[in-house]
């Protein structure tokens, strides 16, 4: 928390100083210096996090748990110091209720799986919105089909938003639970979570909430949003692939069966019976990704070592000047153009297919992605094959914004 | 490897004005190709004369890759039969994926999409329409078969 003496002053957000902690920013591609503006499908990762999973590989390894040699020992104390470190981040009550997996996918699948497939009946609804990642959709699919559920999806709007009275409206008496993103990865929209998880609490509608692409941009505080679960992934928030938490609300996770059996799941197994574990063991059967835990705890320490509130304001500047220059192409159409947005910007170029869009600006050095972000629900709501989108970490610049621009120019011609 | 070796004025041309694009009716072979990987998706329609290719269409979107290689597609293998466009597609697929492969005479504008193969993550542009058009040369029912996608 700032002083409100530095609150009035305008801080400067160093941006080159954040930069020389990523030291994939100073590579070359293609001759050209690297401008990164692909964070939504992978954030890099700083120097605290690489030496983190270096350190923790050269000197501490072992399996964790149970270990009575000092390097299991080291292991199993710094995977749950990591735990720690998650529970503090995202204001989780308890450490029992920060579960790891392997990311957002697995996570929702846990939820999918482990509580709704048990309570659901024939008739029962799920309710998501139209501008779901296909990882907050097919799990669901696949539970609905295996209890006959049925899956209901909240509307959009043409500017890719979400509107608390559209979806509060599709509540019903058989809304049993109710999933949705923070931040959708395909447009950038922030969607109003905390009145939707009070909309769904006052039914009694549990909620289950798809914070990948929040957790990188915002402070998330899982109890101030009140919802049941809060999914993301690792290697979004500038930490290690192949990993990721999910948080549950204690008594809900409490109530679940485990989700996959095996070793550290349990307490005691005879072919009789098997004892299961306490929580989070009880989700986290098998040997986990040690180090990517680890690296996820030092991502943490790194994150809260920035000043997010600067950080966060950058990235606005960044979405604003992204917006400007770009909408000022002739021919340019941003999709996605919600109030609240993350920092992310959606586009697509008439006569230029987001694919040669995509190599051509690789030839500068340019890396965006391209293609339907695995939200093809919402490509057909725009009638969109695919789309370009830019999406900005707080260790992006102006300048290569303006590189964005002027190879999209420059792709224009060429096709023209 | 420069962009220009990718997208040569052939491509561009081609992308530009796609030959032979459009609805054929009444066709003997409708193959639907599918990259879910990008989203393309064409349809490539055959009449047959016998053995032979008479004519040849296609439609749906793509990128500027997958439109170009689909148009040069149409214009090579028609009035081509059926064991000739499946022998073109195997020298198609060697220049799009061989590096130590030269171009053959036999490819002619074909020639063209060679660029492709020094970006690995666009192969699959070129070739969809080709695995699009082996699948329905191959069929002894072609009306009847599943869409073809590239992964």
């Amino acid at each position: 928390m700032k002083s409100n003496a530095l609150a009035d002053r305008p801080l400067e957000f160093d941006v080159d100083a954040v930069r020389r902690h990523f030291p994939v920013l100073a590579r070359m591609v293609r001759g050209r210096p690297l401008a990164y503006l692909d964070n939504g499908a992978s954030a890099q990762r700083p120097v605290a996090v690489i030496d983190a999973v270096d350190d923790y590989e050269r000197h501490h390894h072992a399996n964790i748990h149970r270990g009575v040699h000092t390097l299991s020992q080291e292991a199993t104390a710094l995977y749950e110091a990591a735990r720690d470190r998650l529970t503090k981040f995202i204001n989780a009550r308890s450490r029992h209720e920060v579960i790891f997996v392997r990311g957002t996918t697995e996570a929702v699948n846990l939820v999918a799986q482990s509580y709704a497939r048990p309570r659901l009946v024939p008739g029962d609804e799920i309710l998501i919105t139209h501008l779901e990642h296909h990882a907050n959709i097919v799990p669901w699919q696949m539970v609905c089909e295996q209890t006959g559920a049925t899956l209901v999806v909240a509307p959009i709007d043409s500017r890719g938003e979400v509107h608390e009275d559209a979806v509060t409206a599709l509540m019903g008496p058989r809304t049993r639970l109710f999933a949705c993103a923070h931040v959708s990865n395909a447009l950038g929209t922030v969607l109003p979570v905390r009145r939707l998880i009070a909309a769904a609490k006052a039914r009694g509608i549990t909620t289950l909430i798809d914070g990948a692409q929040a957790v990188p941009h915002m402070h998330v505080d899982v109890q101030e949003l009140g919802c049941d679960f809060y999914a993301f992934s690792g290697h979004k928030m500038f930490g290690p692939t192949g990993v990721g938490v999910l948080y549950g609300r204690e008594q809900l996770l409490e109530s679940m069966p485990p989700w996959q059996g095996g070793g550290d799941m349990i307490l005691a197994v005879t072919f009789a019976k098997t004892t299961y574990n306490g929580l989070p063991y009880k989700f986290e059967a098998g040997t986990p990704n040690i180090s990517g835990v680890v690296g996820l705890g030092a991502a943490v320490d790194f994150l809260l070592g920035l000043d997010r509130d600067a950080a966060e304001r950058h990235e606005t500047a960044l979405l604003d000047h992204a917006t400007a220059v770009l909408s000022k192409i002739p021919e340019l159409r941003v999709v996605g153009t919600a109030a609240d947005k993350a920092s992310l910007v959606s586009f697509v170029v008439a006569g230029v297919h987001p694919h040669d869009l995509g190599t051509i600006l690789d030839e500068d050095g340019i890396a965006i992605r391209t293609g339907h972000h695995c939200a093809m629900p919402v490509m057909d709501y725009f009638k969109l094959p695919a789309t370009a989108r830019a999406s900005f970490a707080f260790y992006n610049t102006f300048e290569e914004i303006d590189r964005l621009a002027a190879g999209v120019e420059r792709a224009r011609k060429l096709f023209a | 490897m420069e962009l220009i070796d990718l997208y040569r004025d052939v491509i561009l041309d081609h992308n530009r004005r796609p030959r032979n694009f459009g609805a054929l009716e009444p066709a003997d072979a409708s193959v639907e190709g599918f990259n879910p990987m990008c989203g393309d998706r064409l349809t490539v329609r055959l009449k047959m004369d016998h053995d032979k290719i008479s004519d040849i269409r296609f439609e749906g979107q793509g990128c500027a890759i997958s439109t170009a290689s689909a148009s040069l597609m149409t214009e090579a293998v028609k009035g081509r039969t059926r064991a000739e466009a499946l022998e073109l597609f195997d020298r198609v697929h060697e220049l799009l994926t061989d590096d130590a492969a030269p171009p053959a005479d036999e490819l002619g504008k074909l020639a063209a999409l060679s660029g492709v193969r020094e970006y690995p993550a666009r192969v699959k542009c070129a070739s969809l329409c080709w695995h699009t058009l082996a699948s329905a040369l191959r069929s002894s029912n072609p009306q009847v078969l599943p869409p073809v996608t590239t992964e």
